[in-house]
């Protein structure tokens, strides 16, 4: 029998299929995340049994996590993948860093400018994401196929149909298209998904013992010794796990004693945060992830 | 402490299929405070959205001091200051029983176009009506759409009956007008439902101020409803995405089912090319199925080599489906750019893109009295009856049947932008009836007879540039060297065969029209046609490049300011115009949009009328 879940794969798959025939010269944009992770694996099955046919692009901002960079090396192994990694190189220069430039410019100069800069430099015309639409209330309304002009901007109000399983993915020169499969997946979806493929993901997303320190109730991870303690502040250990990764200054974990997707899915079931309140970079101020979207950010 | 989350469990791996639902209503029916009172209720608005959900309803919130659930939905930060909502959010929640998928779609009276999007996917509608105020044009209007877009099953959520005192005889009243009003639009169910999505009534549990009301509540209603197939069962069909050759020995063909299902060793048909071979093998990533149905994107290898690409086909070969270039549809035009008949679009119908114009606007409905109207143009939110013509014949189904194979839509060749989308009626079997009779003598016999090959000058250019003078100039020059030649222009075409036409802009294209259609039979008898008409716009110029071979035809722009050219006003038009005495008048009032790559380019503020007709005599030289 036909499952909510496997409507999912069918969708997702069908989109990556699309967007690849309209494509000039696509990528799949890899964050190393349990949500990269799935749509890799759906790549995979929507193109089997020829090789992905085109290659994945991480925007790596130089402060991820130890373990996400093993995870992604290992990947970057596997023989019928191609990986392209990005550090903007202005940023190096100017050692941005989110302790000192705070997470707005960090994530501006390492995330979104560094995007745009590696998607001009390839000539990507199509890059696929791992965004869903139940992260974010702006997300919530960004269609399937999202338009990007010249500059990369996203405009909310000018954003074409999409009926039915048709997309319209023609476009003119310079201009790109950010698609993204997973849009009608919601994190439980993704739980159970990664539970039905048995896939493997970054070890932070289950519950160890950890070192941590604990800044006004939010739980970073000692990852490396480039973090700056305050005055009396110190690292603890603490039985932690994260919802979502990104730079690990940025990565609220939670407390947690879930060490398998079924126990997330119980954990999950009894939570009353929702996934994106670990992300420091949402809470800027209100409205913040769809103004870093308009500017181009992903 | 309690947990205000217990009742939540998740849905197992083996979970049922989600349901997709979408909301309609007026603009205050209370649509996205009736989705946020279901995702409170249900408990899955979470800790950190419930405080940022407060904050904002302090700030923004028409609801007094209590929680205003529409801001939990309206993401936009212009539509909280606005307090509208102005596009489709899509929203998932999942209860015990059930996953549930909802497109919430602004009630405003302009955003037919965004109800058509939530529509396509949806399989029940929720229609809110407010009932303090009763049915509405909107409740007339958002029911024919739904049903349009094959919707075939209704909650009518009776909303706000905390302001009817909770009047049974008011609801009663409202339902069966309700009722009366949808008779015509066939829907399968019609579940009345009186709530009150801002205090809760009915929404989860039955409410203690309607105890006349014996029904389930609105979301026990939504967990329990069996969601109707509005498609017959149908054979196997499934439109080809892509053609997998992982190497040379393996050719696998890659697709979404939109109908029926398949197994190995069952026979099949490539349409359109109508070749017969066998299903080998069904492959889903590194598996290989004992079969797959609709809704499934799989990977099928056949028996046999057969012609079968992108945009074509497969099909059972005792499946009912047919092969046309004409249609009927109902079209809903989407954009700001007016639609027009004659105007080449694409057209995407499952994976196929293909060359269409629409070549008859049938009638224009009245949306609030659904009254046939005619019209010439489609304007942003119309819905339409129209047939439309392909430049070749595609696979396809009836929208009734199946929404996949059935709805299309429209894409502008210029701006790229999707413009309509359509739900195809049937096919109009015009194409087979007037096969052309075959003639012996062919142009190639009267091209040799008279020594000149047939092809169209086709000048371009603003009221006053010039056309009619360059247009005689260039005549003289070839009558001179003997060649058979005839010029089209207003005073030729606008008196006789198109008299019965105006300067509207719908008017303008049809001109148009049959000019290039009169210069293709005249360059099929082997005459050199020069055509003098300011044809102001691009996608009709480019529709009658279309109708000729590759160097048949040559746009040449008469390119004079219209400064200039109103100076000039050899015909005193420009004159006229202004003190008002022409309403369409190209330049002032309608506009001109300039070639981008004519074959010939006079600007005829540089050049003299015996320069202009010497570079057009070299280039007539050099194609020669």
């Amino acid at each position: 029998m036909r499952s909510h879940l496997s409507d999912l794969e069918a969708e997702a798959i069908h989109i990556l299929r699309e967007a690849y025939v309209q494509a000039i010269n696509p990528v799949l944009l890899y964050s190393i995340g349990k949500d990269s992770s799935v749509l890799l694996h759906l790549a995979r099955k929507a193109f089997a049994p020829a090789q992905l046919p085109f290659p994945l692009l991480h925007i790596d901002t130089l402060w991820k996590f130890k373990e996400m960079y093993t995870f992604r090396e290992r990947i970057r192994s596997q023989q019928d993948l191609q990986m392209f990694v990005y550090v903007n190189p202005e940023g190096v220069k100017r050692n941005i860093n989110p302790f000192n430039d705070g997470s707005r410019i960090h994530t501006d100069i390492m995330k979104t400018q560094a995007l745009k800069q590696a998607l001009n430099q390839h000539e990507f015309d199509v890059a696929f994401g791992g965004a869903r639409r139940d992260e974010e209330s702006s997300r919530a309304k960004e269609r399937v196929f999202s338009f990007r002009n010249m500059e990369h901007h996203w405009d909310a109000k000018n954003q074409r149909p999409e009926l039915w399983q048709t997309y319209n993915a023609l476009k003119h020169p310079g201009e790109s298209i950010r698609v993204f499969p997973l849009s009608n997946w919601t994190e439980q979806d993704i739980w159970l998904y990664v539970e039905q493929e048995s896939l493997e993901l970054v070890p932070l997303y289950y519950a160890a013992e950890r070192p941590v320190i604990v800044r006004e109730g939010f739980i970073m991870m000692a990852d490396d010794e480039r973090i700056q303690l305050l005055p009396n502040e110190r690292i603890e250990n603490k039985r932690i796990r994260f919802r979502t990764l990104g730079c690990f200054p940025l990565s609220g974990a939670i407390e947690s004693n879930a060490e398998t997707p079924q126990q997330i899915l119980k954990e999950l079931e009894d939570s009353k945060w929702s996934e994106r309140h670990g992300r420091k970079i949402d809470t800027d101020e209100l409205s913040s992830l769809e103004r870093k979207k308009q500017e181009g950010y992903f | 402490m309690p947990s205000l989350f217990h009742q939540r469990q998740i849905a197992a791996s083996l979970s049922p299929r989600s349901v997709k639902l979408m909301t309609c209503g007026s603009v205050d029916d209370g649509k996205s405070t009736l989705i946020g009172r279901l995702l409170f209720e249900a408990n899955l608005i979470t800790e950190d959205q419930l405080a940022r959900l407060m904050d904002l309803s302090k700030r923004h919130g028409t609801n007094d001091d209590q929680i205003d659930f529409s801001l939990l939905l309206d993401g936009l930060s212009a539509e909280r200051e606005q307090n509208i909502t102005i596009d489709v959010a899509y929203r998932f929640f999942n209860t015990s029983r059930r996953s549930f998928r909802v497109a919430d779609v602004p009630g405003h009276k302009e955003y037919t176009k965004n109800m058509v999007t939530g529509a396509s996917t949806a399989e029940i509608a929720i229609l809110l009506v407010d009932a303090s105020q009763g049915l509405s044009e909107q409740t007339r209007r958002h029911s024919f759409i739904i049903s349009l877009l094959g919707i075939k099953q209704i909650v009518l959520a009776i909303n706000k009956i905390d302001l009817i005192a909770f009047s049974s005889d008011a609801v009663s009243k409202i339902v069966s007008e309700y009722k009366s009003m949808a008779e015509p639009l066939a829907f399968e169910t019609i579940m009345p439902i009186p709530i009150s999505a801002r205090h809760g009534d009915n929404v989860i549990k039955n409410s203690e101020n309607t105890p006349w009301y014996t029904g389930t509540p609105l979301l026990q209603y939504l967990e329990e409803i069996e969601v109707s197939s509005s498609e017959p069962s149908a054979g196997y069909v499934m439109p080809i995405q892509w053609v997998n050759r992982q190497n040379s020995d393996f050719r696998g063909f890659a697709g979404t089912i939109a109908a029926g299902s398949i197994e190995p060793g069952q026979k099949v048909i490539s349409l359109p090319s109508n070749q017969t071979t066998t299903i080998r093998q069904i492959i889903l990533g590194s598996e290989k199925l004992p079969s797959a149905s609709k809704g499934e994107a799989v990977t099928v290898v056949l028996d046999d080599e057969i012609d079968l690409s992108r945009g074509d086909v497969l099909a059972a070969s005792d499946a009912d489906i047919d092969v046309s270039d004409q249609f009927e549809a109902d079209l809903v035009w989407m954009d700001g750019e007016m639609g027009f008949a004659g105007r080449p679009y694409w057209m995407m119908l499952g994976s196929a893109k293909i060359s269409a114009k629409i070549t008859k606007i049938k009638y224009k409905y009245d949306l609030n009295t659904l009254a046939k109207l005619s019209d010439t143009k489609l304007q942003c939110n119309d819905i339409a009856s129209i047939t439309i013509k392909l430049d070749q014949a595609v696979p396809f189904l009836s929208y009734q049947t199946n929404r996949e194979l059935g709805g299309f839509i429209l894409v502008d060749r210029f701006n790229l932008r999707t413009v309509a989308a359509g739900m195809i009626k049937h096919s109009l079997h015009r194409a087979s009836n007037i096969r052309q009779q075959h003639f012996d003598v062919s142009r190639a016999s009267r091209e040799t007879l008279s020594g000149q090959k047939g092809q169209v000058f086709w000048l371009t250019g603003l009221s006053g540039a010039g056309k009619s003078t360059i247009a005689n100039e260039f005549e003289k020059a070839l009558h001179k060297r003997g060649l058979n030649t005839y010029i089209l222009d207003g005073d030729n075409i606008r008196t006789g065969l198109n008299g019965d036409l105006g300067f509207t802009d719908a008017d303008r294209i049809e001109n148009i029209r049959r000019v290039a259609e009169v210069a293709k039979l005249m360059v099929d008898a082997g005459l050199i046609v020069i055509t003098a008409f300011i044809s102001p716009f691009r996608p009709e110029r480019e529709a009658a490049r279309a109708l000729f071979d590759e160097g048949d035809f040559s746009e040449i722009y008469i390119d004079t300011p219209i400064e200039i050219a109103e100076q000039r006003d050899s015909k005193g038009l420009y004159k006229k115009a202004r003190s008002g005495g022409i309403p369409n008048f190209t330049g002032m009032f309608s506009s001109y949009e300039p070639p981008f790559a004519p074959e010939v380019h006079l600007t005829t503020s540089v050049l003299t009328i015996d320069q202009c007709v010497a570079k057009l005599l070299d280039y007539f030289e050099k194609s020669q």
